[in-house]
């Protein structure tokens, strides 16, 4: 078998456990499939009416997609984290399967349950007034670029697994980053809203040039949105660079951390 | 893919078994590993003949683990050669992984996995293949008296099932060596006597076997050959009977009534030891090594009926794997373990 295939193969072991593992735990499970509902349904009623934004939950679903699939690629490091601390990695380690297995199979199965939860979220924004207003094909490539950058994400959240090794510090670490990251953007609020620097921030960060893009893909751009900045006008390649920009980085800094990790 | 990764037969033939007379299954020389200004590993030597067993012994923090690690490949030695089933560990790391089974101080299973899944997840990562895998899977269950368990998840194990499983995880490829850092660690004695005779038959079918343990007793009952390691040095190596030699002599043993009767045969043995005492004031025992057997306990008794004191027991015994460890090290086995682990500077629950 060629390298290429070892490496695959070994990391759809890794994904099918990690799937598995995923149904064991009802709790997570629930978590996972309930909360973008509660989160649609939140953001869509209780802001809804405050919010100056005509169809304000149509405004809102794609920004609630964006949001989510983040949070979910940071599973993949809780679970690195989770492994490290367990001695599963060590076990791993141990064995003859390619080194690059554990992260290319982890980020894959997260990969999966983003589909997963992409699509729940997607029925409930039917049902609440959300309308994809374009054809199907950019439909597909909305969601793909949703789902692109969160797997890029889930690279830097594997390899802050590694350095921090138990799931509570790195829960606590992403809850503090993932918010302000996420919130700081066109997501919820019209970017005019926010206040100066804050404002320059929120146009260049890449969330909201994802949102921005998603929302263009679905046809849901309120009128009279004002694209200031290049990062905006340009929204689909400039949240295309960032994703190539973050593999780029994490997926080698990733890997060799994970070489290192257990090598202590 | 057996055809890309040959794995190593278990039984050894006539020809093999003389190649492997020539070349140790695991051979370690001047192996040195340091953490910033600590020493964890100050050059040890080691040579475990294909076919025995050899226990690594000492405190925590001797460096047994750091010591094991560098065997197994999951650390690179800062000094020194090191070569497992004839393969070397810094050059063709993925080769040794091949050729060894490994379980670690804590059971690396996953716990949301059923022990089936996770003796077939590792099946597959050792490239068994689907069918092998799941067949090996559940010859191992059966060896290792889990069928029963098989289905249920891992989380729901006692702590001797999920060391089975973990042992079980580092035979599914049928290494040539095996190697168990502390496999009984953490374990109540009644699973820790199952363990030790699992072991004990598992290395009669001729697989290499180097575990670590803090356990005198089990070093004793299970290995061929003990090198006792502290401070990341090989201070003793030899059989069991071979360090007792080394230590030489007999031991009166005395065990008194009274708090204060403990210091009156502290007085009465001293008059006939030859070596250092061994005090345990709580157990109200006293014993000392002496040159000559059975005359020397006649003379303790009569002395201490001559002060007064009839002892609840008094006997002549060989030096045990403890009198080794005080010998060698100045401090007995129980005292010297739990010391601070150099050895483990970061990470929490994650073996060293």
């Amino acid at each position: 078998m060629s390298a290429v295939g070892v490496v695959l193969a070994d990391s759809s072991v890794i994904a099918k456990r990690n799937m598995l593992k995923i149904t064991r735990i009802p709790d997570l499970l629930v978590g996972t499939l309930i909360s973008p509902i509660m989160f649609i349904l939140l953001f869509g009623y209780v802001f809804g009416g405050a919010i100056d934004v005509p169809n304000y939950r149509e405004f809102i679903v794609p920004g609630i997609f964006a949001q989510t699939v983040i949070f979910g690629a940071t599973i993949t490091g809780a679970g690195i984290a989770d492994d490290m601390q367990k001695g599963i990695i060590e076990r791993f380690r141990s064995l003859p399967m390619a080194q690059s297995a554990v992260l290319v199979g982890r980020t894959a199965s997260d990969v999966v349950l983003n589909v997963i939860v992409t699509v729940i979220m997607s029925l409930t924004g039917l049902v609440i007034g959300w309308r994809i207003r374009t054809s199907f094909l950019d439909a597909v490539v909305g969601f793909a670029l949703l789902l692109l950058f969160a797997y890029a994400l889930s690279w830097v959240m594997g390899l802050l697994g590694l350095l921090i090794r138990t799931p509570e510090a790195f829960n606590n670490l992403t809850f503090l980053t993932i918010f302000p990251l996420t919130f700081i953007t066109n997501a919820f609020v019209p970017l005019e809203t926010f206040p100066g620097p804050l404002q320059t921030i929120a146009q260049w960060n890449p969330v909201s040039t994802l949102v921005q893009a998603a929302r263009e893909r679905f046809g849901n751009v309120p009128p009279g949105t004002e694209l200031g900045t290049w990062s905006l006008q340009n929204s689909e390649l400039y949240t295309l660079l960032w994703i190539v920009v973050i593999l780029a980085v994490f997926v080698p800094l990733a890997t060799r951390q994970y070489r290192r990790a257990a090598a202590r | 893919m057996s055809e890309v990764f040959p794995r190593v037969p278990v039984m050894a033939t006539a020809s093999t078994a003389a190649a492997r007379a020539v070349s140790p299954a695991v051979e370690a020389r001047g192996l040195v590993k340091r953490y910033g200004d600590v020493t964890a590993v100050a050059g040890v030597d080691l040579t475990v003949p294909a076919g025995t067993v050899l226990a690594l012994l000492g405190p925590n923090g001797a460096g047994k683990t750091t010591t094991v690690r560098m065997l197994t490949t999951l650390l690179v030695p800062d000094e020194g050669t090191a070569t497992v089933a004839g393969v070397d560990v810094v050059a063709d790391p993925r080769e040794v992984r091949r050729r060894i089974g490994l379980s670690g101080q804590y059971a690396a299973v996953d716990e949301n996995l059923t022990g089936f899944e996770n003796l077939d997840m590792v099946g597959r990562l050792y490239h068994l293949g689907r069918k092998r895998s799941r067949e090996r899977a559940w010859e191992l269950l059966e060896q290792f008296d889990l069928t029963d368990a098989a289905k249920r998840v891992a989380k729901t194990y006692s702590g001797g099932m999920r060391r089975r499983l973990d042992l079980a995880g580092a035979l599914v490829a049928e290494p040539p060596v095996l190697v168990l850092d502390e496999p009984t660690t953490g374990l109540d004695p009644r699973s820790r006597n199952d363990m030790w005779e699992l072991l004990t038959r598992m290395v009669g079918g001729g697989t290499t076997l180097l575990l670590t343990t803090q356990y005198l007793e089990e070093a004793e009952r299970l290995a061929d050959d003990i090198v006792v390691i502290d401070h990341g040095r090989v201070i003793a190596r030899g059989t069991a009977d071979e360090l007792k030699t080394q230590v030489g002599g007999q031991r009166v043993e005395v065990v008194v009534a009274t708090d204060g009767d403990v210091d009156a045969a502290v007085a009465v043995l001293h008059e006939v030891a030859v070596g250092e005492l061994q005090v345990e004031r709580r157990a109200r025992r006293v014993t000392a090594p002496v040159t000559s057997g059975t005359q020397v306990l006649v003379q303790v008794l009569q002395r201490l009926g001559e002060v007064g004191i009839v002892p609840l027991d008094a006997g002549l015994r060989r030096p045990t794997m403890d009198d080794v460890f005080l010998t060698l090290t100045g401090k007995p086995a129980d005292e010297v373990a739990g010391v601070d682990e150099p050895a483990r500077p970061v990470g929490e629950g994650v073996r060293p």
